[in-house]
């Protein structure tokens, strides 16, 4: 069902839907902090910064248009985190989400991990929709009936019921991050998963929730010497034994659990070195790598730094395979970028169902696709002004040169508020889901 | 030809490029090392930039260690080449010269490296010590450098002063306090593999003590480390005037009755 994705000419991008609040006054706990599609697509997460999740669900193809795909509506709405106080530093635990991952479906219920900085949560999300009527020892409000009033027995019966999802958390895994969680990767063995915080990588089963294993470990003995931290870390997607972490330092490396217990060693070690001409002060700050991917295939990964985009071929360590410049103008304003602190905002990325082509936000509320195959990029923006229904998306440009061309818009113009960090990709389809800061835009595909 | 994992190395001070800012600066030339006066007041307002975004840190719920560790990496960035261009030396000589007594008391902190200076022999040196800004104090604190071994700071200016602005914020790497190493805390405690930092505590129950009230932020892994804990700014009053010479280097007794400020010049001179 995948597409040759958005580079051929032949395709076009289409505004399908916005959620969120239309006001501009933007609530702090309504910023979105993750986008994620379950394994099938017909689920789409998001988290907030009020420790919110929102599951929306794809409604089924309508019989009358073919072409035509079902909406998302919301699901369940739930609270995941609250925020909490750590009483021994004086200081709040956001209850911020960082990260969500579906676990693939094993029965009618559907799981999910959820994490702010300290504690993981396993939800289990389940329909219900049949109420059993006709109880022996209880009666229809629930109160228990004298056993002795039983005259007959009767068989209850199932009767259908407005549908009800329900959120419960079956499992909290707390206690064992002194630092932030930034990633969380469900293992492909559906068993095990890790979390990373800024200096370890534990590895967690999913039954079990009083203990962990500490599989990286790049705290130094003395804390005077720290001078790079884990941004990302992500199992490999069909070896359960590998997976990869990213660092501030642009560096990222593939570790295998079976080399031994504790994989401060890497495996292979991905760095490009650094282009001279380019080196400033900020250099290290725009090399930090904000987020790493696999490739649905597993034979490559994707790693996203301030200024763009390198997908990586796991068989060569020495530089990337392709690199994608995301907004290469923001290179002569980083001073203004560490100024107000946008050089360090963390961009994620994504790959489409084929791995054809990858994605990322930017400033503006832009977005950017390139296409692998096609070697095409393309710039696009989710705005209100472009929200109605089934009209196409124009492609945006960022004039670098003196001269602007009509529809360009220049980079001093650029709104360095309305930026799109997370981005997800539907599985199987091309359908995308792109979060500003407190909306969520569902975009779709068609061939011409 | 690239070698590999050549990130920053500013060993080769003809070949560096100028740093990349908004007015952009113009390049000195590889050969000549000839600053010019805009790059360096461009590379002086980054310091001083970064500076106060890591004092922030303490202001933050939980500081991004992240952002923390990238921030400080770009100021030793700037130290290490300040330091080579002998502007370093000359910018903390005229901070020196410009100071004057200061109208209230402000955080001030001393801080004794002679015990350190063994555990750091293995390190390239490190002439001075991050002081924190404490808002609403409105104070700047201005780093001597004295001898390798002896690091005193003292009370300077306030901060409206653009010239002092935060460039006496210097930095041995991670003494920029508790953004990063407060976190660390709750882990020292427990674990039992870092058997130093326990010791350290067992050393000076004392301090544990005098310093009960006093926000954990200031507490920090530096702290432990060097037996001297961070004060705030009016612990040091107290601890001049009540407690012996526990919080202070290697300077004698505490003379209450003296000026505060005189007291650290003392120090100074006498170092």
């Amino acid at each position: 069902m995948a597409g040759p994705g958005g580079g051929s000419s032949d395709v076009q991008w289409y505004f399908s839907q916005v959620k969120g609040a239309m006001d501009d006054d933007v609530a702090e706990a309504d910023i979105i902090s993750t986008v994620e599609f379950n394994h099938s697509g017909e689920l789409l997460a998001t988290g907030d910064k009020g420790g919110r999740v929102v599951i929306f669900q794809q409604e089924p193809e309508s019989k009358n248009q073919a072409q035509c795909r079902g909406e998302y509506n919301v699901y369940s709405t739930f609270q995941s985190h609250e925020p909490e106080f750590d009483y021994l530093k004086s200081l709040e635990i956001e209850e911020k989400i960082n990260k969500i991952r579906w676990l693939p479906q094993k029965n009618a219920a559907q799981f999910l991990l959820s994490t702010n900085d300290k504690t993981i949560k396993l939800w289990k999300i389940s329909e219900r929709d049949k109420r059993a009527e006709g109880y022996n020892l209880k009666e229809e409000d629930g109160r228990y009936r004298d056993p002795n009033s039983v005259t007959t027995l009767r068989v209850p019966v199932l009767r259908p019921m407005d549908l009800m999802v329900e959120a419960s958390p079956r499992r909290v895994f707390a206690n064992a991050h002194t630092y932030h969680i930034n990633s969380i990767s469900v293992n492909s063995d559906h068993e095990t998963y890790l979390s990373a915080d800024d200096l370890r990588i534990n590895l967690w089963h999913l039954e079990i929730t009083d203990r962990s294993f500490n599989i990286v470990d790049i705290k130094p003995a003395n804390m005077e010497e720290l001078t790079e931290v884990i941004t990302a870390a992500e199992f490999h997607p069909n070896q359960c034994n590998t997976f990869v972490y990213s660092s501030s330092k642009g560096t990222i490396r593939l570790c295998d659990m079976r080399a031994s217990a504790l994989c401060d060693r890497h495996t292979k070690l991905f760095e490009e070195p650094e282009d001279p001409n380019n080196r400033s002060f900020f250099s290290e700050i725009i090399s930090s790598i904000s987020d790493v991917k696999f490739s649905h295939s597993g034979r490559y990964m994707m790693t996203r730094d301030y200024l763009s985009v390198k997908v990586w071929d796991l068989n060569m360590e020495t530089r990337p395979v392709e690199t994608y410049q995301v907004h290469e103008y923001l290179r002569s304003k980083l001073c203004s970028l560490y100024e107000n602190d946008c050089i360090f905002d963390k961009f994620e990325c994504c790959w489409n169902g084929n791995d054809s082509v990858v994605m990322t936000g930017s400033y503006n509320n832009f977005f950017r696709m390139f296409d692998r195959g096609y070697r095409q990029d393309m710039t696009f923006e989710a705005s209100r002004e472009n929200s109605k229904p089934q009209s196409v998306l124009k492609p945006r440009k960022v004039s670098t040169g003196g001269k602007r061309k009509k529809d360009e818009i220049s980079v001093d113009s650029l709104d360095f508020n309305k930026k799109i960090l997370h981005t997800a990709w539907h599985p199987l389809d091309n359908i995308i889901a792109v979060a500003t800061i407190n909306n969520l835009y569902i975009f779709e595909n068609k061939m011409n | 030809m690239f070698t590999k994992g050549t990130k920053r190395k500013f060993s080769d001070p003809g070949e560096e490029p100028a740093s990349s800012g908004d007015p952009g600066p113009a390049a000195p030339s590889a050969a000549a090392r000839t600053l010019s006066s805009s790059y360096s007041l461009q590379r002086q307002s980054l310091l001083d930039m970064s500076l106060i975004k890591l004092q922030l840190c303490h202001m933050l719920v939980e500081p991004n260690l992240c952002r923390s560790v990238l921030i400080a990496n770009t100021v030793r960035q700037i130290q290490e080449e300040m330091t080579q261009d002998g502007t370093w030396h000359i910018m903390t000589q005229a901070l020196a010269a410009a100071q004057c007594p200061a109208d209230r008391l402000v955080a001030t902190e001393v801080l004794c490296r002679q015990t350190d200076a063994a555990a750091q022999a293995g390190q390239s040196p490190k002439p001075f010590s991050v002081v924190g800004l404490q808002e609403g104090y409105h104070s700047e604190e201005v780093v001597m450098e004295g001898d390798v071994e002896t690091e005193v700071t003292m009370s300077s200016l306030s901060p409206l002063s653009p010239q002092l602005s935060s460039a006496s914020y210097l930095t041995g790497p991670f003494e920029v306090g508790p953004c990063w190493e407060e976190e660390d805390e709750e882990e020292d405690h427990s674990e039992s593999s870092e058997p130093s930092l326990m010791s350290e505590h067992s050393r000076h129950p004392a301090l544990e003590e005098l310093f009960s009230d006093v926000d954990p932020s200031y507490y920090d892994l530096d702290t432990v480390l060097t037996g001297t804990p961070k004060m705030g700014p009016y612990d040091l009053l107290e601890s001049l005037s009540s407690h012996g010479p526990t919080a202070l280097s290697s300077s004698s007794s505490c003379r209450s009755d003296l000026n505060e400020l005189d007291h650290i010049m003392e120090i100074i001179v006498g170092s």
